[in-house]
């Protein structure tokens, strides 16, 4: 756009009275009319871009503004660190809902960081291509059902599968959302990892190959290792995704504020938290304005995770 | 002469595309044959067929009989690592793993086996000695093998060849992606690592292989023209086709 208004004064003086729409028009640069086409275009152009930034500002803005204030009055501490969540009476603690989401999370990358990176290992380095390109697809189909299938699923299979199997009142437990959780984080994690693990240099593995490694030495011991960063992204990716999530979890994992003493208590998120209530809540009270607290605690635990993406895809780039 | 290692009508294809036509060379101990030959001629497609490191490029189909110390290599029985552990190689393209300079060196012995740290220590600083590196490195064994230059990226690779104890080395063009000071290094080195190893080494470089080599074999269009005595090759080539390409006039 710089360019635009760079016209030599000399030019403009000798013009004698310009009209207006001539004026405009020399003022931008615009001589003809492809001129005023790629002026548009730019134009339009800039405005798309800038939706994206306006979006993420106004939501930051607007969860600040309408987040910070319940915090405020309820105490920073007692709401972060409260025990009991009651919005009906005045019970403001969202420690149960943090903790679970740290733990359903944490639960989920335990079973599904294993799983997604083997299977990318699998994918990259040893599958011939035909069997590769059935896993890939099943994969991009799995990132492409809807949340809400898992939940049923989850709801129909998995709950009452855990009931029977540990015997419980109740199936609906952080176990059945880290399982469910587990799942839905394995195509981001496995494309992630996979294509960092397709990115390492072939001579490195031709290297430790004529040193006598075997193949699956190989893979293990310098192919990952080469490919570090890029799984470390896969395994962050994957935080992000399951710490956000609410749809699928809320089905299976009883949405009960309780906090997360075992694998088999009914639980609630800090995403479910806001999806269960928002309808409850008056408009107005501190209650309502609990729960969009509790969005923007959520909005940093999201921001948080980016920035450590960040710092990973830095460091990749300045290997 | 005795041949450690030694090809008998060595064939190889790649798909449709004869690179290696039955080829029967000797390559006796402590000494450096040196493969020449303009590109294409499959002096390294030989090369890698010494370790079988071919076995990694899809569509390969090879005929004859690689002998290594009254072994052939494509024997059933005969296991791959096992041979390449004896037959160690260096590429082109100096590349060390993007680790540390003890580990990349401490890799090979580790694959096989060997976890003592004491044991490990002696076997990098040796490796690295026998390399003629170890003065340049050995204050920053645990600093990354990729922030040193490339000639001394070569050398931790021959180091790091070295280090699984190997009989043969196979060097691929060891030297073309270096300036002319490293390259003298690793010639130097080449000499003094050909008493206890056997050498095998590809070079576009006419000049390397009278300077380095005791042996020389000249390969054109997959077929083995000549070899013998590097001097006699250079003096008195029996082969018009080999006169020619050494004297500069195609290649």
């Amino acid at each position: 756009m710089a360019d635009m208004s760079s016209m030599p004064e000399q030019e403009k003086k000798a013009e004698g009275k310009p009209s207006a729409m001539t004026r405009f028009k020399n003022r931008f640069g615009l001589h003809s009319a492809r001129d005023v086409v790629e002026f548009i275009v730019h134009t339009l152009f800039f405005l798309c871009g800038f939706v994206a930034v306006a979006c993420v500002l106004f939501i930051s803005a607007y969860l600040v503004i309408s987040g910070l204030p319940a915090i405020l009055e309820i105490g920073v501490t007692d709401f972060l660190l409260g025990e009991v969540w009651d919005g009906r009476n005045g019970e403001y603690g969202i420690l149960p809902f943090i903790l679970t989401s740290l733990a359903g999370t944490a639960g989920a990358i335990l079973i599904g960081v294993p799983i997604g990176v083997l299977t990318a290992m699998f994918l990259a380095k040893v599958a011939n291509n035909k069997v590769a390109a059935v896993i890939r697809s099943a994969v991009s189909l799995l990132a492409g059902i809807p949340s809400v299938v898992y939940g049923l699923v989850g709801m129909m299979v998995l709950v009452p599968a855990i009931r029977e199997l540990f015997g419980l009142a109740s199936g609906s437990s952080l176990l059945a959302a880290i399982v469910v959780l587990s799942i839905m984080i394995l195509p981001s994690i496995i494309n992630v990892a996979e294509t960092s693990l397709r990115a390492v240099p072939k001579e490195y593995e031709e290297a430790s190959l004529a040193l006598g490694a075997t193949h699956i030495e190989t893979i293990f011991r310098v192919s990952l290792p080469a490919a570090r960063s890029g799984v470390a992204t896969a395994i962050v990716l994957g935080i992000g995704r399951a710490i956000g999530e609410a749809m699928a979890i809320i089905m299976v994992s009883g949405n009960v504020a309780n906090m997360p003493t075992s694998l088999f208590t009914s639980v609630r998120f800090l995403t479910t938290a806001i999806a269960s209530e928002m309808n409850y809540a008056t408009v107005g009270s501190l209650w309502r304005d609990a729960l969009f607290s509790i969005g923007l605690v959520l909005f940093l635990f999201i921001m948080l995770i980016n920035v450590i993406l960040n710092v990973f895809i830095k460091n990749k780039k300045e290997d | 002469m005795d041949a450690i290692l030694k090809t008998e009508h060595l064939n190889l294809w790649y798909g449709d595309n004869h690179a290696l036509k039955d080829v029967t060379l000797e390559m006796p101990e402590h000494q450096v044959t040196a493969l020449i030959g303009p590109s294409g001629c499959g002096k390294s497609t030989f090369l890698k067929t010494l370790d079988r490191m071919n076995d990694l490029i899809p569509g390969v189909r090879i005929e004859g009989k690689v002998i290594y110390r009254n072994q052939n290599i494509f024997d059933p029985q005969v296991d791959v690592t096992w041979l390449r552990r004896h037959v160690g190689m260096v590429f082109q393209k100096p590349n060390p793993f993007p680790m540390s300079i003890y580990d990349n060196i401490a890799y090979g012995p580790r694959t096989h086996g060997i976890r003592g740290k004491k044991e490990l220590d002696q076997i990098v600083e040796k490796s690295l000695r026998g390399a003629a590196i170890w003065d340049e490195v050995k204050d920053r064994l645990k600093k990354s093998a990729l922030s040193l230059s490339g000639g001394q990226q070569q050398r931790i690779c021959i180091a790091r060849a070295l280090a699984v104890e190997p009989d043969v080395l196979l060097m691929d063009e060891a030297t073309s992606a270096l300036d002319p000071i490293s390259t003298s290094k690793i010639e130097d080195l080449i000499a003094d690592l050909k008493k206890t190893y056997t050498i095998v080494i590809v070079t576009h470089n006419m000049q390397q292989a009278t300077r380095v080599s005791d042996r020389c074999a000249f390969f054109l269009h997959g077929e083995l023209v000549e070899s013998g005595e590097t001097e006699q090759i250079f003096s008195v080539p029996k082969d018009k086709r080999t006169e020619d390409y050494i004297t500069g006039r195609f290649g």
